[in-house]
């Protein structure tokens, strides 16, 4: 049967990797590449760059980074942040990457997902959710809203109705950060994982939160995530992703070990 | 030298990056006496199967790819490679190259989990394992447990048993490695499937058969 996938994400500003918290304060934690590099070397099953490089003229260092992360990373590894437009989907797919990541540019320009899917195939489109908890109003049932811009705008489109409109769309994943949980290590948002996990027929990524290897457990099999992303925890050190497997697999998750 | 065929189905490159990474020069190409003379020739792809037949027969790549096979120039089919070497698809109902006998089918919709009886996803998409019914010299030193990674929503069904190497269960069994002869081809991909699938290219770029 099909492994839980562990993602681990990169944020890179500037050619750098940075972690923030709740998007905020973000400090230099290492050349991306060389991570990427000790996380494949690991078992990661996939990794995520996220480009949060503010201005434009700085936006070919990350397709240099892709270039040298694909000549030595054999695994699938997808790219967001700053993609706009087709042309934006295409350069990052050339250089290497195995998918794209959209967000804010979706929400905007929903056809986006449409016309990225029918150019580069579904499997290529992972729709990015921010994730801010609400109180319910008939405008936003679940609770749960999105929020674009890095988390800094309430767009009033609820949670829910957005990840399956993405997947009629033609998104073939869903990658599921909530902004309360995000860098706080305190465990996912399992009800919103849950909530949409069970209601999209396309994978999807819990983000935001992971601080203990049981924060995974919980999220992959409570939740019913087909995948973990995890930051914090591997980047400072705490756990290896090893370990995190290992803990996993003796807990009865399938994982796919490095033997 | 080996040649990567060139059908406008993505993904090209990761072949030949994996390819370079283990020593081996390639070229992506659809210039059939480039292919004719190759050494080995590796058949990848993801896409649509209709589209992809369409330019393979454009090109006369289709043409081509059989005289491989008949000559017994060492052949890789990966992901939409593979299920394109079989008669017919059910993707789209296209015809294909008929290099194997047998089709393509979807997974059944909706596909349930016989064990927890719940639904699964599809495209069966991340890491599965592959089931070795028989030994094959592409698939030499593969731990028995080793993950590939899978993207796909169909997947074949050789007209006959000897054909089947390798089964992967996603719900249903399915075969995930078939071969014959010169060719061997993978439902999974092994430029993207870590030191395993590493391995199986530099298998494949060393096996003689």
């Amino acid at each position: 049967m099909l492994s839980k996938r562990i993602i681990v994400c990169l944020d890179v500003k500037n050619g750098r990797t940075t972690k923030g918290i709740k998007f905020r304060n973000n400090v230099d934690v290492g050349d991306p590449v060389e991570m990427a590099k000790v996380y494949y070397e690991e078992g990661a099953d996939e990794i995520v760059f996220y480009d949060i490089t503010a201005s434009a003229e700085y936006r070919d260092i990350m397709i240099d980074v892709v270039e040298k992360v694909a000549q030595q990373i054999f695994i699938p590894f997808s790219v967001g942040g700053g993609v706009r437009t087709l042309d934006d989907m295409r350069r990052v797919l050339l250089a290497g990457a195995e998918k794209v990541s959209v967000n804010t540019a979706a929400v905007l320009n929903p056809k986006i997902i449409e016309e990225g899917a029918k150019a580069f195939g579904s499997q290529c489109i992972v729709l990015g959710m921010d994730v801010k908890k609400v109180t319910p109003t008939e405008k936003i049932p679940s609770g749960y809203e999105i929020v674009i811009h890095g988390g800094r705008t309430y767009t009033g489109i609820d949670a829910l109705w957005w990840a399956k409109e993405a997947e009629n769309l033609g998104a073939g994943e869903i990658c599921l950060n909530s902004i309360d949980a995000d860098g706080t290590q305190a465990g996912y948002e399992v009800n919103l994982t849950k909530l949409i996990s069970e209601n999209v027929s396309i994978p999807v990524i819990a983000s935001g939160g992971a601080g203990v290897p049981e924060h995974l457990y919980e999220v992959l099999t409570t939740a019913k995530a087909d995948a973990a992303l995890i930051a914090s925890m591997v980047h400072y050190g705490t756990y290896t992703i090893r370990e995190i497997k290992k803990y996993l697999h003796n807990k009865g998750v399938k994982v796919r070990m490095v033997w | 030298m080996i040649a990567i065929i060139d059908y406008k189905a993505g993904n090209l490159t990761s072949v030949k990056r994996a390819l370079g990474h283990l020593g081996y020069e390639a070229v992506i190409t659809a210039d059939p006496q480039e292919v004719l003379a190759a050494d080995r020739v590796i058949f990848p792809g993801v896409g649509a199967a209709v589209s992809a037949m369409e330019d393979l027969k454009k090109t006369g790549m289709a043409e081509v790819l059989k005289e491989v096979y008949k000559r017994k120039i060492p052949l890789l089919g990966i992901c939409l490679g593979t299920q394109i070497i079989f008669e017919r698809s059910e993707e789209g109902g296209t015809e294909c190259l008929g290099i194997l006998p047998g089709t393509v089918k979807a997974f059944p919709d909706p596909l349930i989990d016989p064990k927890t009886k719940e639904r699964l996803k599809v495209p069966h998409m991340g890491w599965n394992s592959v089931k070795l019914i028989k030994p094959h010299p592409v698939f030499s030193n593969i731990d028995p447990r080793a993950e590939f990674y899978f993207v796909h929503s169909y997947h074949p069904v050789p007209k006959y048993t000897e054909l089947i190497y390798g089964i992967t269960d996603y719900g249903v069994k399915f075969v995930s490695v078939v071969a014959h002869r010169g060719l061997v081809a993978v439902q999974f991909h092994p430029e993207k499937s870590g030191k395993p699938g590493l391995q199986i290219l530099e298998n494949f770029c060393q096996w003689r058969p």
